[in-house]
C-alpha cells in the first residue's frame, strides 16, 4: 500500500501541523506562492497572520515565542522578503529565541543566475542563524523541517532558516513525518557532572558574601521554581539581567534588582564586593559587566551554563557547571545549607536607600511639571497589578520599563536585549498577545522606535488583536540624546523628532486612541486603556530631557555606577 | 597573551554551507586564516578541516568553542606546532631546457628531497613536501633560474595525541 503523494508546499504545512504549530506570521510573494496556496486550504487548522512588513513577522514570531516558550514561525518570499527577515533573525539569535523562518526561493534551475527576486539568503543569514538549510528537492522537506524545529527549540534555543526552492514546493512525493530526536554532531544537553555541582555547593556554602546573578537561561530552561527554592534555602541575594527579568516575581523579598548599565545601584556596586558570584543561565554581556578588567575580580565565579562556548568567554570561572540549568539546580539544591546572609542583605538595603533617594523617588513621584516615563510605568503597574506582559522597544522607555515594571509571573518581560532592535515592540506585542490571549499585553514604545514598524498598526486593525500600545513621547531619540548630553557636550545631532499626529494615525487604523499631556489625566487614561476589551493606543507626552539613571558609562567599572 | 601559531582541526559532517559558517567565525574577529585544508577524514562521510591561525590562546579557545557550537561540527581541537606532525606541499613549474643546461638545478633537486612529477618538451614540474621553511629554501634556490609557476598547499597535520573521534561517534550513535 503506497502513501499518497502530496506537493512539497502541502508537506510544509503538514510538517508545521506535526510540530504543533497553529499560528504563523508572514507575507506572501512569488517564490512562496505554492505554500500560501496550501495555507488557504488549511486555514481551519493553521492560522496565518498577514503582517505589513516581513520584519514584523519575525518580531511577532519572537514575541509569541518569548511569551509562550514555543517556537515562533515566520514565512516570507525570496529576495526582499527574505532579507527583510534578517533583523528579526539576528535579534532572535543574540537573545536565544526559538524561531523557524521559512523562505521561498527561485527554482533550482535558476539558482545562481541572478533571477528575479533571487538572493543568497543562506549566505546572508548564516552568521545570524543557529542553523540554516536550502531545500531543493521536495523529498527533503519532512526531514529538514523536523531538524529545524528540533534545533530551534533544543539546547540554547535560536533561529533556524529553511529556504525552499519553488520547484521543491510544486513537486510531489510520498510524505511521511518523523520528529527529530537527535543529530549526531549536535549535543544540546550536556551531561551534568555531579562533581562540579558538589564543588559549586562547597564554594556557595563557605561563602560569606555570595551573590546570584541570573539570566534568561532560567526562563528558557523552565527553572524558575528551582531558582526560587535555591534562593530561599541559601538566602543569597539574587539579581537579574534584563532578559532574566520576571523569572522571579519582582516583589520577591530576596530580589535585589537589575544588573547592568541602567540597573540598580546595589547589585552593581556589590558585584565588586561579593566573594562568590553564582551566574545562572546568563552570558556576561558587556552591558551587564561594564569593564571586564575590573569586573568581580575579588570573587570566585561559578557559572551554570548550557552553552559550552559561553564558559570562560568573558569571565574566567572557578567552577563551570555545563548543563541544563533545571537539571543542575535540582542536583545542587540538596547540597546547599540553609542560610540567611542577613548582614550581607543589609548592605544591599543600605545602597537601595541611596538609590531610592537619589533617583527612584524623583522618577516615580516627580516634582517637575512634565510627566516622567517612570511614573507612567508605575501607573500601569497600579492598573495591571503586575499581571501584564510588558513588551518594550529599545531606548530610555525600555530601561524605565525594565527598572520599574512589576511582574508576578515568568515570561512577562518581552524586550530586545542583545541586539537592541528599535521597532521590535509593536509587532512583538502582537505575537505575545496572540500566544497568550488571556493575558493583558502592554507595549511600551518610544516615539522613535514606534515609527520603525508603525505599519503593524494595520495588522492590529485587521486581526483585532487587543494589544495595548503606550507611546512615551519625548520628541527625541531619548537614549542617544542622553549620551549626547553626557558625553558629547549636548550636541544633539539628529536626535530631535518632529512627530506626526500619532493619535490621528492610530485612529486612521480605527484603533481607539488618546493622548495625555497632563499628570492629572494619566490615571484615568491608563485605567481606560487597561479596561478596554479592544486594542487601545495611548500617547503620553513625557518630559523631553529626562535621563535614565543610575548609569554605568561605557568602559567604566560596575562599581563606578553613577546616580546622576 | 602572546600570539602563537595554532593548528585547528575540525571534524564535521560533509555539508555545503559549513565552510561559510566556519570562516565567518574568523571574519567576525578579524583573524586571518593563514592556511585552510578540507578533506575526508579517517571516518566515512566525516570531513576534516585543518586551519592555521596566528593569534592568542584565549582567542583560539574562544574560536574553537564557537566552531564546535555549529550544528554540523562533531568536534574541534587546537594544537601548537610541537603537538602535531604537519607539512605542506608545493609544486614548481620550470622551463625544461634548464634541467639539461644547468647542472646546478639537478643538484638542488637531489639535495632537496623533492620529486620530479613530470617532464615535457617545454617544462618540468617538481613536487616538494615538508615544512614551510624547507619549501621556502627550495624556492629561494630555484628562483634565480626562473620559476614559471609556483603553488603551495595549505597545511595538513595530524596530532600526536589521540583525537578519538570514532569513539565519540559511537557514543553519539548509542545515545
Amino acid at each position: 500500500m503506497g502513501t499518497k503523494k502530496i506537493s512539497g508546499a502541502e508537506a510544509v504545512i503538514r510538517c508545521l501541523l506535526e510540530e504543533g504549530v497553529d499560528l504563523v506570521y508572514g507575507y506572501p510573494g512569488g517564490a512562496i506562492m505554492p505554500v500560501y496556496d496550501e495555507l488557504y486550504k488549511f486555514k481551519d487548522q493553521l492560522h496565518h497572520v498577514l503582517v505589513r512588513h516581513e520584519q514584523g513577522a519575525t518580531h511577532a514570531a519572537q514575541g509569541f515565542a518569548r511569551a509562550t516558550g514555543k517556537v515562533g514561525v515566520a514565512i516570507a518570499t525570496s529576495g526582499p522578503g527574505a532579507t527583510n527577515l534578517v533583523t528579526g533573525i539576528a535579534d532572535a539569535q543574540i537573545d536565544s529565541t526559538p524561531m523557524v523562518c521559512i523562505t521561498g526561493q527561485v527554482g533550482k534551475h535558476l539558482l545562481g543566475s541572478d533571477a528575479f527576486q533571487e538572493t543568497d539568503i543562506i549566505g546572508i543569514s548564516t552568521p545570524v542563524t543557529k542553523w540554516n538549510y536550502q531545500i531543493t528537492e521536495a523529498s527533503e522537506i519532512p526531514e529538514i523541517m523536523a531538524k529545524a524545529f528540533y534545533i530551534a527549540r533544543s539546547g540554547r534555543p535560536g533561529p533556524v532558516l529553511v529556504d525552499i526552492t519553488k520547484n521543491a514546493q510544486f513537486d510531489e512525493f510520498e510524505f511521511s513525518y518523523k520528529k527529530c530526536t537527535g543529530i549526531r554532531s549536535y549535543n544540546p544537553k550536556p551531561t551534568l557532572n555531579i562533581e562540579k555541582v558538589k564543588e559549586a555547593a562547597e564554594l556557595i556554602n563557605k561563602a560569606k558574601k555570595p551573590f546570584i546573578v541570573f539570566g534568561q537561561g532560567i526562563i528558557l530552561g523552565q527553572a524558575e521554581e528551582l531558582l526560587k527554592a535555591f534562593v530561599e534555602k541559601s538566602g543569597i541575594p539574587a539579581a537579574w539581567t534584563i532578559l532574566g527579568l520576571s523569572a522571579l516575581p519582582t516583589e520577591y523579598p530576596l530580589n535585589v534588582g537589575m544588573l547592568g548599565m541602567h540597573g540598580n545601584y546595589a547589585p552593581n556596586i556589590l558585584t565588586n564586593e561579593c566573594d562568590v558570584l553564582i551566574a545562572l543561565g546568563m552570558r556576561f554581556d558587556d552591558r551587564v559587566t561594564g569593564n571586564l578588567e575590573t569586573y568581580a575580580k575579588q570573587a570566585k565565579v561559578i557559572h551554570f551554563e548550557i552553552d559550552a562556548a559561553e564558559i570562560d568567554k568573558n569571565v574566567k570561572t572557578e567552577v563551570a557547571v555545563l548543563a541544563d540549568v533545571k537539571e543542575a539546580l535540582a542536583a545542587l539544591l540538596p547540597f546547599i545549607e540553609n542560610n540567611a546572609h542577613e548582614s550581607w542583605h543589609n548592605e544591599f538595603k543600605e545602597l537601595y536607600k541611596i538609590e531610592l533617594e537619589a533617583v527612584i523617588n524623583d522618577e516615580l513621584k516627580p516634582k517637575k511639571e512634565g510627566i516622567s516615563m517612570g511614573e507612567t510605568i508605575e501607573m500601569i503597574n497600579k492598573h495591571s497589578k503586575g499581571d501584564a506582559i510588558m513588551v518594550s522597544d529599545v531606548g530610555q522607555h525600555q530601561m524605565f520599563t525594565c527598572r520599574y515594571a512589576k511582574f508576578n509571573s515568568t515570561k512577562s518581560n518581552v524586550t530586545s536585549g542583545g541586539l537592541g532592535t528599535m521597532g521590535f515592540a509593536l509587532p512583538a506585542a502582537i505575537g505575545a498577545k496572540m500566544g497568550m490571549p488571556d493575558r493583558e499585553v502592554v507595549a511600551i514604545i518610544g516615539d522613535g522606535g514606534f515609527q520603525m514598524t508603525i505599519q503593524e498598526l494595520g495588522t492590529i486593525f485587521q486581526t483585532k488583536v487587543p494589544v495595548k500600545i503606550v507611546i512615551l513621547n519625548n520628541e527625541f531619540l531619548g537614549m542617544v540624546r542622553q549620551w549626547q548630553q553626557l558625553f558629547f557636550d549636548r550636541r544633539y545631532a539628529s536626535t530631535e523628532m518632529t512627530n506626526p499626529n500619532f493619535v490621528a494615525i492610530a485612529e486612521g487604523y480605527y484603533i481607539k486612541a488618546k493622548k495625555v499631556t497632563k499628570r492629572e489625566d494619566l490615571d484615568a487614561a491608563v485605567a481606560e486603556m487597561m479596561a478596554s476589551k479592544e486594542s487601545y493606543f495611548l500617547e503620553v507626552m513625557v518630559e523631553k530631557e529626562n535621563n535614565v539613571f543610575p548609569m554605568i558609562p561605557t568602559g567604566a567599572s560596575v562599581s563606578d555606577i553613577r546616580l546622576s | 597573551m602572546e600570539n602563537q601559531t595554532f593548528t585547528i582541526s575540525v571534524y564535521s559532517e560533509n555539508n555545503v554551507g559549513l565552510l561559510n559558517r566556519i570562516s565567518g567565525i574568523f571574519l567576525k574577529r578579524h583573524i586571518n586564516i593563514l592556511s585552510l585544508n578540507v578533506s575526508e577524514s579517517e571516518i566515512e562521510n566525516v570531513s576534516r578541516f585543518v586551519i592555521v591561525v596566528h593569534t592568542t590562546e584565549k582567542w583560539v579557545q574562544n574560536i574553537v568553542g564557537q566552531i564546535e557550537k555549529q550544528i554540523e561540527v562533531i568536534k574541534a581541537f587546537y594544537h601548537i606546532d610541537e603537538e602535531t606532525i604537519f607539512l605542506e606541499n608545493a609544486l614548481f613549474k620550470i622551463e625544461s631546457g634548464l634541467l639539461f643546461d644547468e647542472k646546478l638545478i639537478q643538484n638542488i633537486i637531489k639535495e632537496s628531497n623533492s620529486e620530479i612529477v613530470t617532464v615535457s618538451r617545454d617544462f618540468f614540474v617538481i613536487s616538494k613536501s615538508g615544512r614551510r621553511s624547507d619549501i621556502e629554501e627550495l624556492y629561494n634556490k630555484l628562483k634565480p633560474f626562473g620559476i614559471m609557476q609556483f603553488v603551495r598547499s595549505g597545511r595538513i597535520s595530524v596530532s600526536k595525541e589521540k583525537m578519538e573521534i570514532s569513539t565519540l561517534l559511537e557514543e553519539l550513535k548509542n545515545k
